[in-house]
């Protein structure tokens, strides 16, 4: 009778556990496959499309000026794009600000072609000057690919801006009480199956900041960070977070220097 | 220097020292920024049903975007009373009745949808339960923000005391955790009675395939 | 003519490994805009491969294929072979890039 009973649940706790395990193991197995799709697609990130189209447009005149961006200052001198967008965001003394790409872009387009920052600023993403900036972007941002993430806080302001980003990161706020430490701010955690990085921390920031701008597969769009960090608000329910505003040169100041020692992986490639 | 000086610069200075030591072992809330405040209020558009009103932070809001403070020995007395002020807020079902249709509770549930600037002022709000919360076991995709509820009445049973505490816990979180991460349903208006009432039989309903 | 296409030829051992980008919308036909209204099908029927001026892949894509298409194929070539990719959609639009083999 004891032999039977013992038997019994002996079998009873190793069908117990291989359920437990099964749902386990279809729950590790579907990230797992997540992640054997995103290595297989990697090769053909249809970022280098928009890369393309960007090295064209920096090369070509345009505005009222008529002229090209190819004296653009992006923190290394005028028309160096190797290596700037690792060290971005930054302060400039031109505008005595701290700015990140898109900020500094529309600063190029402003003093080189004369053009009208607040047409981009108002235009909607993916749409109008916005993909003359989506393709610039991707330019820019592909040679720094493989550098070092190196974002000073030296300058006084680079040092508020990091200060004050860090703030509004656990800012909660809307409907749902939500800040981007909600969901950005713990080890080992995911909505649904997309894994969240850790934002606070070095190793979770470098996820974050050195894989955005990337194209998103799910859309079929290439998203800069700026498209990337309002459709952040726009799932906490905030209202809308206006374009190159000083909250977003704060926020981006903050996951940068987390992130700094980590690699640009740039154009990204994201479900 | 004479006598008289150096008991007084004694006296300032170990005063001094004092507030140093204490100044180390205080943890203090976040003081108000002027800067900072700018910073948010320049920072935002209203678009849509996404007004201006959303970054207007309540008590509960402001206490828990202060990491530090929120966490802290010095905090406790500020966490109790902000989960007094959110339990107090909570209204019992207006019929009575805390068990609704489990099919519908699931339905809620899956669904992420409404409230944001891309949503009409009558788009169904879902309750989103799957991006942080395990639920029914058939369903692989669930996020892990929040503990699992796979077994909820299995484990717990059905008494009033569980029934009103899970009633309680899905109208505001916060009256039992000051800064949980989970959304006040019925504090914002983001779930209706009767949803909460089918969230519940999810949860609760011995038929719910949580509880087989 | 439509957006360039990126192609990418590399040899190795008698194999060339042909990567090709193409940009398109890919309309399937089947979407619906936010006002309700069916967007209309649009896309890349057919695509054809030239190594050298001889043809290496045939291809009928249709509204199964998805945005951006990414193709990859092998085929028996060798270093500097001049590689043509031409496609034509359904409204007949057309596109034509090239690659030497690396």
């Amino acid at each position: 009778m004891q032999r039977k009973l013992t038997l019994g649940l002996a079998s009873g706790v190793l069908a117990a556990l291989l359920m437990v395990s099964s749902s386990v193991s279809a729950q590790k197995s579907a990230t797992e496959d997540i992640a054997k799709y995103r290595e297989m697609i990697a090769d053909g990130n249809p970022s280098e499309l928009y890369e393309a189209a960007g090295e064209e447009l920096w090369k070509k005149p345009a505005g009222p000026k008529n002229a090209t961006l190819e004296k653009c200052d992006l923190g290394l001198g005028p028309g160096v794009v190797k290596g700037a967008a690792a060290q971005l965001p930054r302060y400039f003394k031109d505008t005595n600000k701290v700015q990140d790409l898109e900020s500094r872009l529309m600063t190029c387009m402003q003093k080189l072609q004369g053009r009208d920052p607040q047409e981009m600023v108002d235009a909607p993403f993916q749409k109008g000057p916005k993909k003359d900036m989506e393709a610039i972007v991707a330019y820019v941002v592909t040679l720094s690919k493989g550098d070092k993430i190196k974002v000073s806080t030296n300058h006084p302001k680079e040092k508020e801006m990091y200060e004050l980003g860090k703030r509004a990161f656990f800012f909660q706020g809307g409907p749902m009480d939500f800040s981007c430490a909600s969901c950005h701010a713990e080890d080992g955690k995911r909505i649904r199956l997309q894994d969240l990085p850790n934002i606070t921390t070095q190793k979770g920031a470098a996820l974050g900041w050195g894989y955005w701008p990337a194209y998103r597969v799910s859309s079929g769009q290439f998203w800069t960070m700026q498209q990337r960090l309002n459709d952040c608000f726009r799932q906490q329910r905030f209202p809308f977070p206006i374009y190159g505003s000083d909250l977003t040169m704060a926020l981006s100041m903050y996951m940068a220097k987390n992130a700094n020692g980590g690699t640009v992986e740039t154009p990204g490639l994201k479900r | 220097m004479n006598m008289k000086n150096m008991k007084s610069l004694l006296a300032i200075s170990s005063f001094a020292l004092a507030a140093i030591a204490m100044q180390g072992s205080v943890i203090a809330q976040q003081v108000n920024d002027p800067k900072f405040n700018k910073l948010i209020k320049d920072g935002f558009k209203a678009d849509g049903i996404a007004g201006l009103d959303r970054i207007d932070q309540d008590a509960t809001q402001k206490f828990c975007s202060d990491p530090v403070f929120s966490i802290s020995k010095q905090g406790e007395k500020m966490r109790e009373k902000i989960q007094k002020i959110n339990m107090d807020s909570i209204k019992q079902p207006s019929d009575g009745k805390y068990i609704g249709d489990w099919k519908k509770g699931e339905a809620i549930a899956q669904s992420g949808r409404g409230s944001t600037w891309t949503d009409k002022a009558d788009t169904p709000i879902g309750g989103g339960c799957y991006n942080c919360h395990q639920i029914d076991p058939k369903e692989i995709s669930y996020g892990n923000i929040g503990p699992s509820l796979t077994g909820y009445a299995k484990l717990r049973g059905n008494s009033q005391e569980i029934v009103t505490y899970t009633w309680n816990r899905i109208n505001n979180s916060k009256a039992y955790n000051a800064c949980s991460n989970m959304p006040r349903f019925a504090h914002f208006k983001l779930l209706t009675e009767q949803q909460m009432q089918d969230v519940m039989a999810l949860l609760l309903d011995p038929a719910s395939p949580v509880n087989q | 003519m439509a957006d360039p296409m990126r192609v990418r030829a590399a040899e190795n051992g008698g194999i060339v490994d042909v990567k090709i980008l193409m940009k398109h919308d890919m309309e399937s036909g089947q979407r619906k805009d936010a006002a309700g209204k069916t967007i209309p099908a649009w896309f890349i029927s057919t695509i054809n491969v030239k190594a050298n001026g001889k043809d290496v892949l045939n291809g009928q894509f249709g509204p199964a294929v998805s945005k951006d298409p990414f193709l990859n194929f092998k085929y028996k070539g060798a270093k500097g072979d001049k590689i043509v990719v031409s496609w034509v959609d359904s409204k007949g639009d057309k596109r034509t890039d090239e690659a030497t083999a690396s």
